[in-house]
């Protein structure tokens, strides 16, 4: 593999799962313009955490999944007092904070940033990859999946039906935690090093952007739009610049035409029925 | 002696958060709409008029204008960005989904819009900072030990005057009452003979003005210009219209120069960086615990249209 493909190849397993972790909370109806902060936790717990104790590759990515994780489920708490453009406001303060925080501590490296001795290859965030998109496909076809999905169309009826609408959310706030400080560990891992400014409101932005041109009906969204919006740049090749200014085009194109997403549920059944003629899905 | 001072510029620095965040809370008042291009038709004031005060107006048409010409086009060119995202992200808003993500496909596209405008004046200029030259030599104005400076006191009292004028006309004529019966609901407001269609842009309008305004002021101001100005006034407006309450016009103003004043004693006494905790960390207790802001109305936000 040349060094340029296998490059590619690591920022869209990044992305991807970044994506992920911004589609489980998306999923279930709540938009976190803050990945960057949450993303952020991960690549400096990962970072401090090899500097200090010098573990072991699949430890620190355990461990930087799990304070993501744990960081997710915290703030889920006063974060779920919002809704609606508020909540988007929250995260995204958030998200600030967490970058004010880190610009601020000395032994964070401050604006300068860390370096780490440690790193990894190619194939470890092609797995790390392919076990995310597997874990959420599964967890969408699971009762957990339908949960999330009714709570996301109707929060006052999935409450009625008995869906525990509080702990659906603060587990997807967990879980997408986990994801963002997976993703932020292996960037860490991946490119040696972290400074604060990379994680920054555009990130956020971007982010939630690939989820939601991607579409949030179903798991396929997230690795579509990741994908898309990470490839497509590359294959037009262009000054940096007009990439970003065509990405501004496509998206306001995409919700004049498809508000919800690049893959709907429709799309998906009309595909499979076209496929096999004979299979009918329900939902 | 020390403290006053900080207090002045705190209000001064507060008084180009005001139009801004004003033009922030405005949109969301009456449309529910968090605009997020208004950074963007900031910055374009500024870059606009930068350009034609550097280059003449486009195609050879003119010499390079004076300043105030400069930024009477730059102003233009951001109220008429404006009615371009009001064509394209706001006309499409009305579509129902029936579910909880519905009110961010406007959102999202406005985002969509803010690399748009971002990218092509980066496209066109570069990334550096470009100095903006006016007449004016010294701009400051001592009083005792306090130095004052004369146009952000000249901003101060012009964006009073605009709250002024626009709160006079949201209660007294007759566009004013069908911005607020909008605001209230757009399908009573329909029965009552309220035109929304027609009512929605002059909210844009409303908006690109209030944003080239704070955008020439500040090229005045600071005699620069850059492609990313907008990015740190406008998170600081978000804060400062969050504080004030989302869709009150006089909460801005509170909320503007509270951010202000938070801001720079924060700079003052913990450092330049630790700005961004101080006031998005009193963003968040805010929105936690009092969502509705410090004059907010509690009827905003509840997905009306």
């Amino acid at each position: 593999m040349s060094g340029y493909l296998s490059g590619l190849i690591g920022i869209l397993g990044i992305n991807i799962i970044f994506a992920y972790s911004i589609y489980v909370t998306a999923a279930t109806g709540q938009l976190n313009l803050g990945g960057a902060g949450f993303q952020a936790i991960g690549a400096y717990s990962c970072a401090v955490l090899s500097e200090m104790f010098g573990l072991s590759i699949p430890f620190l990515l355990l461990l930087s999944t799990i304070i993501g994780a744990t960081v997710g489920f915290l703030v889920a708490f006063p974060i779920l007092r919002t809704r609606g453009v508020y909540m988007v406001l929250a995260t995204f303060a958030f998200a600030e904070i967490v970058a004010g925080v880190i610009l601020n501590s000395d032994s964070l490296g401050g604006p300068t940033g860390l370096v780490l001795s440690d790193y990894i290859e190619t194939d470890v965030i092609i797995w790390s990859t392919i076990g995310v998109v597997v874990f959420c496909f599964y967890l969408m076809s699971t009762r957990i999946g339908l949960a999330m999905r009714a709570v996301h169309d109707d929060e006052a009826v999935a409450d009625l039906l008995g869906v525990n609408r509080r702990a659906v959310q603060v587990g997807a706030f967990a879980i997408g935690g986990a994801l963002a400080g997976l993703s932020g560990g292996l960037y860490a891992l991946y490119f040696g090093f972290v400074e604060a400014q990379y994680f920054n409101a555009f990130l956020s932005i971007f982010v939630l952007l690939y989820v939601l041109i991607g579409g949030t009906q179903t798991a396929w969204g997230a690795l579509i739009g990741a994908s898309f919006f990470t490839l497509v740049p590359e294959l037009l090749r262009m000054g940096d610049d007009w990439r970003f200014f065509i990405f501004g085009v496509i998206i306001v194109v995409m919700m004049i035409w498809r508000p919800e997403g690049m893959v709907t549920r429709q799309a998906i059944d009309r595909i499979t029925l076209k496929l096999f003629p004979v299979v009918r899905r329900h939902g | 002696m020390v403290f006053t001072q900080q207090l002045v510029n705190g209000l001064m620095l507060g008084s180009i958060y005001i139009s801004v965040a004003v033009a922030f809370t405005l949109t969301i008042g009456i449309l529910n709409f968090l605009n997020f291009t208004i950074p963007a038709l900031y910055m374009l004031a500024g870059m606009v008029g930068w350009s034609v005060s550097y280059y003449g107006l486009p195609f050879g048409l003119s010499e390079p204008l004076g300043w105030a010409p400069s930024l009477l086009v730059g102003i233009t060119c951001s109220v008429l960005a404006s009615l371009l995202v009001e064509r394209f992200t706001y006309r499409y808003f009305k579509i129902k989904h029936g579910d909880s993500t519905e009110h961010a496909i406007p959102l999202v596209s406005s985002l969509g819009f803010l690399l748009i405008f971002e990218y092509a004046i980066l496209g066109a200029h570069g990334s550096e900072t470009r100095g903006f030259h006016t007449p004016f030599t010294d701009l400051n104005w001592r009083f005792a030990d306090l130095v004052i400076s004369i146009p952000q006191v000249t901003s101060l009292i012009l964006s009073l005057c605009i709250v002024v004028g626009l709160s006079f006309m949201l209660k007294k004529t007759r566009i004013g009452r069908a911005l607020r019966a909008t605001a209230e609901s757009p399908d009573t407001a329909t029965l009552m003979g309220v035109e929304v269609r027609k009512i929605v842009p002059i909210v844009f309008v409303l908006t690109g003005l209030l944003c080239g305004l704070a955008g020439s002021i500040f090229a005045v101001n600071y005699s620069e210009v850059s492609p990313y100005m907008g990015d740190h006034v406008g998170t600081k407006a978000i804060a400062a219209m969050v504080i004030g309450g989302l869709g009150s016009v006089w909460g801005a103003i509170a909320g503007g120069l509270i951010v202000g004043i938070s801001e720079t004693f924060s700079i003052h006494f913990f450092g330049a960086s630790s700005a961004q905790i101080t006031v998005w960390g009193l963003l968040l207790v805010l929105l936690i615990f009092r969502p509705n802001g410090l004059f907010g109305h509690n009827a905003i936000g509840k997905g009306k249209f």
